[in-house]
């Protein structure tokens, strides 16, 4: 076998390899991190402040994404149900569509972007400046001061943007359904409300914290790991959003089956 | 024999094929300042976070209060015993001064924010800023105060050695000269040993009990600050004297 034929293994080797090592880094950072959320001590203080950063400044960006999306998808079910005479059924797929899928989905993607690319910034602009060596000079691990106040504010917060998501999604397809489609709103909403069941809000929250985990988590990871001053920061930003995008979208299939065969 | 309170023997480091330690050989006495010397990427800061414990040595021992620190435990107890001031200061931009310099009594030893915050304020009068920087964010603060703020978190604690990462980079020589007038000071009125390293001839003469000069990762020289502009050592005569021509090739 000639070096021409061994090269391209070789290169397959070191690629298998090198992802490899990175997810068994990723698993080890990820175990430190959740034990340090699972024990204490636990930095109220930090979580408190991060639940504002994450949750509370979030907010402006997942409503009007909500409302957007809400109305968007009344207008193509309307479109879609006038081919076989099913309009009447938009308000119960609005509600559907939106807590069980959209909400989350679309929170959580917004949020990778928003809070993602910034956890990764912040964590690894205090990398490139020694700020985290000095936190293990002053005998505090970063993952309980740094990582696990994160990780637990977007676990909780993401919830409770997008149940506030849910009803704001909601009422973007009221707005259109009773403004542009002639439906009756107390009529529209009570149809909401008659078809919503727990297992469809419950299913998109479980899915909702799942990703505030893993947003918190790629960016945590991404800045941790970035070297190299303000590329290395950028770099590491553009990781935890990719990162984060991909793994809410995988994570959501998963989530999506395991719910299905619960029967939820 | 006094028992060395810092103490590096035969110590390796490398990353990749690039080899920055290559048997350093230091030790330092309670109460003495040792400042290291020597070029840019000749190992100095590897030196430092090798006995800080943020890198772990390929080969070679490192020894705290005669205790050798080969475990995590260990790590932390020196560390309990240790202040660092880093180059750039590193501090928390979340956090307010007050914060910073007390992070070690609230997290390390459980004290109260209110106990925290006035022991913060006496320790920020002793590198001579007032009361009103305590609820000052970093951000806010001058290249020197920061530096200031910086030397407070590394002495509130009262430790038995401080290490000073080229402390007044970046500073003008005036404020230069009261940050070395600080340190020299505070290290003094805590009796405890320093670890400094910088380029600035100015510090070092003004900061050093004794030199080490680090070249291709090894102690070339070692010797009392008042022998250095005759140590008959050509790599320290060219050093000190700034020269670009010599033993010591330009980083450049």
């Amino acid at each position: 076998m000639n070096l021409a034929q061994i090269n391209p293994l070789a290169a397959i080797g070191r690629a298998v390899l090198g992802a490899m090592a990175e997810i068994g880094r990723l698993a080890v950072f990820c175990g430190r991190t959740l034990g340090a959320c699972a024990t204490p001590p636990i930095y109220l203080r930090e979580v408190w402040r991060q639940c504002l950063q994450i949750g509370f400044f979030s907010l402006p960006v997942v409503g009007l994404t909500a409302v957007f999306i809400g109305a968007a998808l009344a207008l193509n079910i309307y479109t879609g149900g006038s081919r076989f005479n099913a309009e009447q059924f938009v308000p119960n797929i609005v509600v559907l569509g939106i807590t069980r899928e959209l909400g989350p989905t679309l929170a959580g993607l917004m949020l990778a972007g928003r809070v993602g690319a910034g956890i990764a910034a912040e964590i690894g602009a205090m990398r490139v400046t020694e700020q985290i060596d000095a936190l293990h000079t002053l005998s505090a691990k970063p993952e309980r001061f740094l990582y696990a106040p994160r990780v637990i504010a977007a676990t909780i917060t993401l919830p409770i943007l997008v149940l506030t998501a849910d009803i704001i999604g909601v009422m973007g397809g009221w707005l259109v359904s009773v403004g542009a489609l002639d439906f009756n709103g107390s009529i529209y909403l009570q149809n909401t409300w008659d078809f919503v069941t727990s297992d469809d809000i419950v299913s998109g929250l479980i899915k909702a914290a799942v990703f505030g985990a893993i947003i918190a988590l790629m960016g945590c990871y991404q800045g941790s790991n970035s070297k190299g001053g303000a590329g290395g920061v950028g770099r590491a930003a553009t990781l935890a959003v990719v990162g984060g995008a991909v793994l809410i979208l995988a994570s959501n299939y998963v989530l999506t089956s395991l719910f299905v065969k619960l029967g939820m | 024999m006094t028992t060395p309170l810092l103490e590096l023997k035969d110590v390796y480091k490398s990353f990749g094929d690039k080899h920055i330690l290559r048997g350093i050989d230091l030790s330092v006495a309670p109460g003495q300042s040792l400042v290291i010397i020597g070029g840019s990427g000749t190992g100095k800061s590897v030196t430092l976070k090798c006995a800080l414990g943020l890198l772990t040595p390929d080969k070679g021992d490192i020894f705290f209060d005669g205790q050798l620190i080969d475990t995590q435990q260990e790590i932390e107890k020196a560390r309990e015993r240790t202040g660092m001031l880093f180059q750039g200061g590193a501090l928390f931009d979340s956090l307010k001064v007050w914060e910073n310099v007390g992070f070690t009594l609230m997290h390390r030893q459980g004290e109260s924010r209110k106990v925290t915050r006035e022991r913060v304020i006496e320790t920020l009068a002793k590198v001579r800023l007032g009361a009103s920087v305590a609820d000052q964010r970093p951000a806010e603060l001058s290249g020197g105060m920061q530096k200031r703020v910086a030397l407070a978190r590394a002495i509130i604690d009262k430790p038995d050695l401080i290490f000073f990462d080229e402390p007044t980079t970046g500073l003008d020589p005036i404020t230069a000269d009261a940050v070395n007038e600080l340190i020299v000071e505070q290290v003094k009125a805590l009796g405890a040993a320093a670890v400094t390293i910088t380029h600035d001839m100015a510090s070092v003469r003004k900061i050093a009990d004794e030199v080490a000069m680090i070249f291709e990762g090894k102690i070339i020289w070692r010797g009392p600050v008042g022998q250095l502009d005759d140590s008959g050592n050509e790599y320290i005569d060219q050093f000190v004297h700034g020269r670009a021509h010599g033993p010591i090739q330009p980083a450049i």
